[in-house]
């Protein structure tokens, strides 16, 4: 049997959220679906709280965001959830087919939101399979989700609003944290993160890298090297560290494996975290029945996400004639409120990777 | 040095400080927000108008020294964690520091513990003489702690686990 719904939307995330949110108060049909056990998406280990402004619910910790977020989408008669559902595949003929608690179905929409986020990068050294080696959203996950510390010495690797953010958390969890290693000669996260970890005696090195993880059956030490203006190492600058637990926090790529499959235009663009989508200002994909929102977009802040999540919802309804009738100003206040978010210097760079994927593709070229 | 170590330079930090005058006034707000990002409870969550609304949401907080009154309110909205209130007329010799806090155990009022600066070194040790912990500071702490008076302008944090000992 083949289900049925106006719009259907793949990840359960801040962007997923709030396009099912959007979608919803315009009266559609909507299916939700997310492959983890619970909705919510990184939120649900942020514990710190967010940037932004009241609109993007600034000063309110991510963790209550994800819980009004789904406890909204709960209340709405006419937005189902499927957790434990993973997308496989999103054909022409406008049918997507999941693996939902070990079923395999078809589901059928007019319009699709692709908001599956992103994953983490990894990097390579001698060493790096070592138990003990982590990505940062797994330690996140372990400890702020599961209450479980990974290590009691870590050392981080990367020094942006990841990087920071989770060597915080694990002061709190009491997890010593020896140093946070940036390759680069400045700081890549927020200044004000980096300024409260390095109050409560966490060194911050910039111009530095991981040599080697060293241990037998898991890690014992991390050798790390300065690098000079070119990322060479430089010579004699060599340190072995004593750590349990080397985390990983070097950048995100969005995952957009689904939209290679759906045959959307994609491209690569650096400033965006890798190859994304081509999309219009309402962030429909060259497919007319696919949109995005989200790290799946551009890898940036969840307040964005949240704000493209809207955006996509309202869009994706309003193409269906489902439009509640203050559709425009909202779509234009959407599109305000991102502007906003990203009007600052560090901004910058999200600006130009949009600028380039909003492009169509004979000028990309040109 | 901001971008490279976390720590703001002394520069940095003299463009935030309010006079001299109003130090010596009373408890006054420091604002040690030096980087232009998407960010505004500090002027929304203000009482007194001290912190004026942005403009531009990726502004610097524009603050009036004059209309403030040390409430800490500040402190506890700042998702930077990055304000803190300096209570230079505290008594003769020691000041007052409200500083955020988000770590478990929160320390006991009457307790001495070490006091940090901004680069995590231990610079002396504080009385904790109140710890204001309400639903509506939502989880960040304002911990006052006393410390000397030559100390006022290093202290901004307290040494982890220092309670526990």
């Amino acid at each position: 049997m083949v289900e049925r719904f106006n719009i259907c939307i793949i990840g359960g995330g801040p962007a997923g959220l709030r396009a099912a949110i959007a979608a919803g108060s315009a009266g559609a049909e909507v299916l939700l679906i997310d492959e983890n056990d619970r909705l919510g998406g990184q939120l649900i280990k942020q514990t710190h709280m967010f940037f932004g402004s009241e609109k993007q619910d600034a000063g309110t910790r991510g963790i209550d965001i994800a819980q009004q977020l789904v406890n909204k989408v709960q209340s709405m008669t006419n937005v189902k959830v499927y957790l434990r559902c993973a997308a496989l595949g999103l054909y022409d003929d406008k049918v997507l087919t999941v693996l939902h608690e070990k079923k395999y179905r078809k589901i059928r929409a007019e319009k699709f939101i692709v908001a599956t986020g992103a994953s983490e990068r990894m990097l390579a050294f001698p060493g790096n399979d070592l138990p003990g080696v982590y990505g940062a959203g797994a330690v996140q996950t372990l400890m702020n989700v599961y209450g479980i510390v990974p290590g009691q010495r870590v050392l981080m690797i990367g020094a942006g609003n990841i990087g920071l953010i989770v060597s915080y958390q694990l002061l709190q969890a009491g997890v010593e944290v020896v140093a946070i290693l940036e390759g680069s000669p400045h700081i890549g996260g927020y200044l004000v993160h980096a300024s409260k970890v390095r109050r409560a005696g966490v060194p911050i090195l910039t111009s530095h890298t991981i040599m080697q993880a060293i241990g037998t059956n898991a890690v014992q030490a991390a050798e790390i090297c300065a690098l000079d203006s070119h990322w060479a190492r430089l010579p004699g600058s060599e340190k072995t560290l004593e750590v349990d637990t080397i985390c990983l926090a070097v950048g995100l790529s969005p995952l957009s494996d689904l939209l290679w499959q759906a045959q959307c235009r994609l491209t690569y663009i650096a400033e965006l975290g890798g190859h994304v989508a081509w999309r219009d200002a309402n962030l429909c994909t060259s497919e007319p029945h696919i949109y995005i929102a989200g790290d799946v977009a551009g890898v940036e802040e969840a307040s964005s996400a949240m704000v493209e999540g809207e955006l996509a919802g309202l869009a994706a309804a309003k193409s269906l004639g489902l439009a509640r009738v203050d559709v425009d100003t909202a779509m234009s206040q959407a599109r305000e409120q991102l502007i906003a978010l990203r009007a600052g210097p560090v901004g910058e760079k999200i600006r130009t990777g949009l600028a380039l994927a909003q492009m169509r593709g004979d000028e990309q070229h040109a | 040095m901001l971008k490279q170590t976390g720590v703001p330079s002394t520069d940095d930090l003299k463009r935030v400080s309010p006079s001299e005058v109003r130090l010596a006034l009373g408890p006054v707000a420091i604002i040690e927000c030096f980087q232009k990002i998407p960010c505004n409870p500090c002027a929304t969550s203000c009482p007194q108008g001290a912190i004026k609304p942005f403009v531009d949401i990726n502004d610097l907080p524009d603050f009036d020294p004059a209309l403030c009154n040390g409430c800490a309110i500040c402190v506890a909205n700042c998702p930077g964690l990055a304000i803190f209130v300096v209570d230079e007329r505290y008594s003769e010799d020691t000041a007052l520091i409200k500083l955020p806090y988000e770590f478990a155990p929160l320390p006991e009022v009457g307790t001495m513990v070490g006091v940090l600066n901004r680069g995590g070194q231990q610079i002396g040790v504080g009385k904790i003489v109140r710890v204001q912990n309400p639903p509506r500071f939502d989880r960040t702490a304002v911990v006052h702690v006393e410390v000397p008076k030559c100390l006022a302008r290093e202290v901004r944090f307290l040494a982890l686990g220092a309670n526990k000992r």
